[in-house]
């Protein structure tokens, strides 16, 4: 508890990008055969800084096998509502889930760059007993809480009831319990998020543990068993009060980005691959006046045409590579929004300020299964542009390169040493590769999702509107 | 304390709860950004009025009726004034939030502020102060009939509340006007002070005071 709000936190969105910019990022590193603990690496991005570009400082947890992937902060701008009811915790503490492992990781990171250090381990045993939940993935805070989403149910294989959402105390991170009071037809999880004033929720789907932990299942993708529906919730009530299912061909609607400012009432979702001709989709969806929910296709993304013998065995059969859009971000201005087609190597940048017409304003290519485009620094980038985070004032990109240890295997034999780069964006949209931002990793590791000092693009959440 | 004092007491708590951004006012300043008027900050702050009277009505009026019991009013008075002191320990002590807060939809504005009002004794407050001002102007009233004290002491009550209330609006509706319409949000995060300490000191002042005057 402190005497002042942090001072992280921002009323609305548009006083964050006027906030002073990152100096540090957070990036998980994970071990893809388990050989060693997973950790988190503390990275200087502070231009001025003599470590610029550098991990200044580890945390390696105690325990091997958890497969870092997503995590969050314990609180955010949101704490300035007085409906939060918590307008003085701190932006202190990152939740780190094990997505194999369901174990949870608080990491506590005051006192600057070398400080950070474990604050609190929760047992897996602890969420299965008071969650019936496994396999925890998205983390926000939000009212009465830490939200997480998980990937699985109850079980050896996770398949033992519909996986959900669980509540963690936002000071004493203790498990509270399941989220949902009446979870409608939803079956399958994966991301978000909300509109906090306008008290609802979207939530999205990838699948069930059979169909991701030991790789992806060609067979379940071609027979459109992955997830391909949203779910809008009545957050405060909890429940479930409308699905959209974007057709079954379009397989895999991960990411929720929702507008920054809570006055617009739509937001994106990212599909990976429509089963019908490989390509990648980005959807809008957006409440009507009388509260419906609606999704439509705004923008799609080719497959490339590839020789088959330069292809991974379980892309050979279709002679190209999808684009497999696996993250997508919005920066706080909701005016741009950054795509990572992880499959050939690219990330685009559309200009959203009409949601229902993105435009392509800027592109990268950089990894990528066919094109392999090389980094301009000369170091080795393998995969392809994968977990994005927005500097706050929307001048940076930042991304990793691994998806997901057992599905980098199926699509990168040849294996994703970890990676974090960054891009730099024009004034008026257009991104350039930056070419002396490459960071070393420790050897034996692969880098997932990276998170701002201060707060970023994709975690944190504005009660009030960005204008006047 | 004379009877002067004492409606100042409920003045100056009134506006202090107002004040409180925690008791909502930012709400207010967020409803006139989305709506994009100004009606809806003072629509806002009236919704947040109404919650906060009907809490402290609703505390006053057990103890309306239990001014009809005269010779007991000492005993009440203190006993009230320890329950009022041992809260605010306990607010003081816990420092938890109750979570059934955050489960109100946003736009319930007067069961929120209904609810806030209670859970952090807002309404409570006034309680020891309330029997104070029963007791100086009472003046002679033990000869008169129950249904007459229960009837002066309602209307007491209902005084008490709304003279609270609307110091609290006042309060409240000031700083999200100028907030709105002059400072701007930046404000919010550097002028917000977390009065916690403050709040659960104040509770236990007014309960001690109202105890110890009861007894001597």
């Amino acid at each position: 508890m402190t005497i002042r709000p942090d001072p992280t936190f921002h009323a609305n969105a548009r006083l964050a990008m006027e906030a002073p910019a990152e100096t540090l990022a957070y990036t998980l590193m994970l071990s893809p055969d388990g050989s060693q603990p997973d950790g988190l690496a503390v990275v200087d991005v502070d231009p001025k800084s003599p470590d610029y570009g550098k991990i200044v400082h580890q945390v390696i947890m105690p325990y091997k096998g958890d497969e870092f992937h997503h995590f969050g902060w314990n609180a955010c701008s949101s704490a300035l509502s007085p409906l939060s009811g918590h307008a003085f915790l701190e932006r202190r503490y990152l939740i780190i889930p094990g997505i194999r492992s369901s174990r949870i990781y608080v990491i506590d990171v005051k006192g600057g760059p070398k400080a950070a250090k474990i604050h609190k381990i929760i047992e897996p045993e602890e969420i299965f007993s008071k969650t019936g939940y496994s396999r925890p993935h998205t983390v926000h805070c939000g009212p009465e809480g830490i939200y997480i989403s998980t990937l699985g149910g109850g079980g050896a294989d996770g398949t033992d009831g519909p996986p959900g959402m669980f509540l963690m105390d936002c000071e004493t991170f203790e498990v509270i319990g399941r989220y949902e009071m009446d979870r409608g037809v939803q079956d399958k999880q994966y991301d978000f998020w909300w509109n906090l004033p306008r008290n609802y929720m979207v939530s999205s789907e990838w699948g069930l543990p059979p169909q991701y932990e030991n790789g992806i299942v060609p067979e379940d993708l071609l027979a459109n068993k992955y997830g391909h529906r949203l779910h809008f919730w009545d957050l405060r009530e909890r429940r479930n009060i409308q699905t959209v299912d974007l057709g079954a061909n379009h397989q895999m609607a991960l990411e929720v980005r929702p507008a920054h400012d809570p006055v617009k009432e739509y937001g994106f979702c990212g599909v990976v691959v429509d089963t019908t001709n490989l390509e990648g989709s980005i959807w809008t969806w957006w409440r009507d006046k009388d509260g419906k929910f609606h999704a439509k296709k705004t923008a799609t993304i080719p497959a490339e045409p590839a020789d088959p013998s330069d292809l991974p065995d379980l892309l050979k059969g279709f002679g190209a590579v999808p684009p497999l859009v696996t993250d997508i971000d919005l920066s706080l201005d909701d005016r741009f929004l950054y795509v990572a087609c992880w499959g050939t190597g690219e990330l685009r940048q559309y200009d959203v300020t009409d949601p229902m017409e993105p435009k392509l304003t800027g592109s990268i290519h950089v990894g990528g299964i066919v094109r392999r485009e090389a980094h301009p620094s000369g170091q080795v980038f393998a995969g392809g542009p994968q977990m994005l985070e927005i500097s706050r004032d929307g001048r940076r990109v930042y991304w990793t390169n691994s998806l997901y240890s057992s599905w980098d295997d199926q699509f990168y034999p040849a294996g994703v040493p970890a990676a974090m780069v960054k891009a730099d964006v024009g004034e008026n949209g257009g991104i350039t590769l930056d070419p002396d931002f490459f960071i070393d990793f420790p050897k034996g590791y692969r880098s997932h999702q990276i998170r701002l000092e201060g707060g970023d693009c994709s975690t944190d959440s504005f009660c009030y509107p960005s204008v006047k | 304390m004379t009877a002067t004092a004492l409606w100042w007491a409920v003045v100056a708590s009134g506006l202090y709860h107002g004040v409180n951004p925690g008791m909502g006012w930012p709400l207010a300043v967020s409803a006139a950004m989305f709506e994009r008027n100004r009606t809806a900050l003072m629509k806002a702050v009236a919704m947040l009025g109404i919650g906060h009277f009907l809490a402290t009505a609703l505390v006053l009026a057990p103890f309306a009726l239990l001014t009809a019991l005269v010779e007991w009013e000492r005993p009440i008075r203190i006993v009230s004034g320890i329950f009022v002191f041992a809260l605010g320990t306990w607010v003081m002590v816990t420092r938890r939030h109750p979570r059934f807060l955050a489960r109100v939809a946003p736009q319930r504005l007067i069961f929120w502020s209904f609810l806030v009002a209670l859970a952090h004794g807002a309404a409570l407050m006034l309680v020891p102060i309330y029997l104070g001002l029963c007791t100086v102007e009472e003046g002679d009233t033990g000869h008169q009939a129950a249904s007459t004290l229960i009837s002066g002491g309602a209307g007491e009550a209902l005084a008490v509340a709304g003279v609270h209330t609307l110091a609290m609006v006042i309060g409240g509706g000031l700083c999200a006007a100028l907030v709105h319409a002059w400072l701007g949000l930046r404000v919010l995060s550097k002028a917000w002070i977390n009065l916690e300490t403050i709040w659960a000191g104040s509770l236990m002042a007014v309960g001690a005071l109202a105890a110890v005057e009861a007894a001597v």
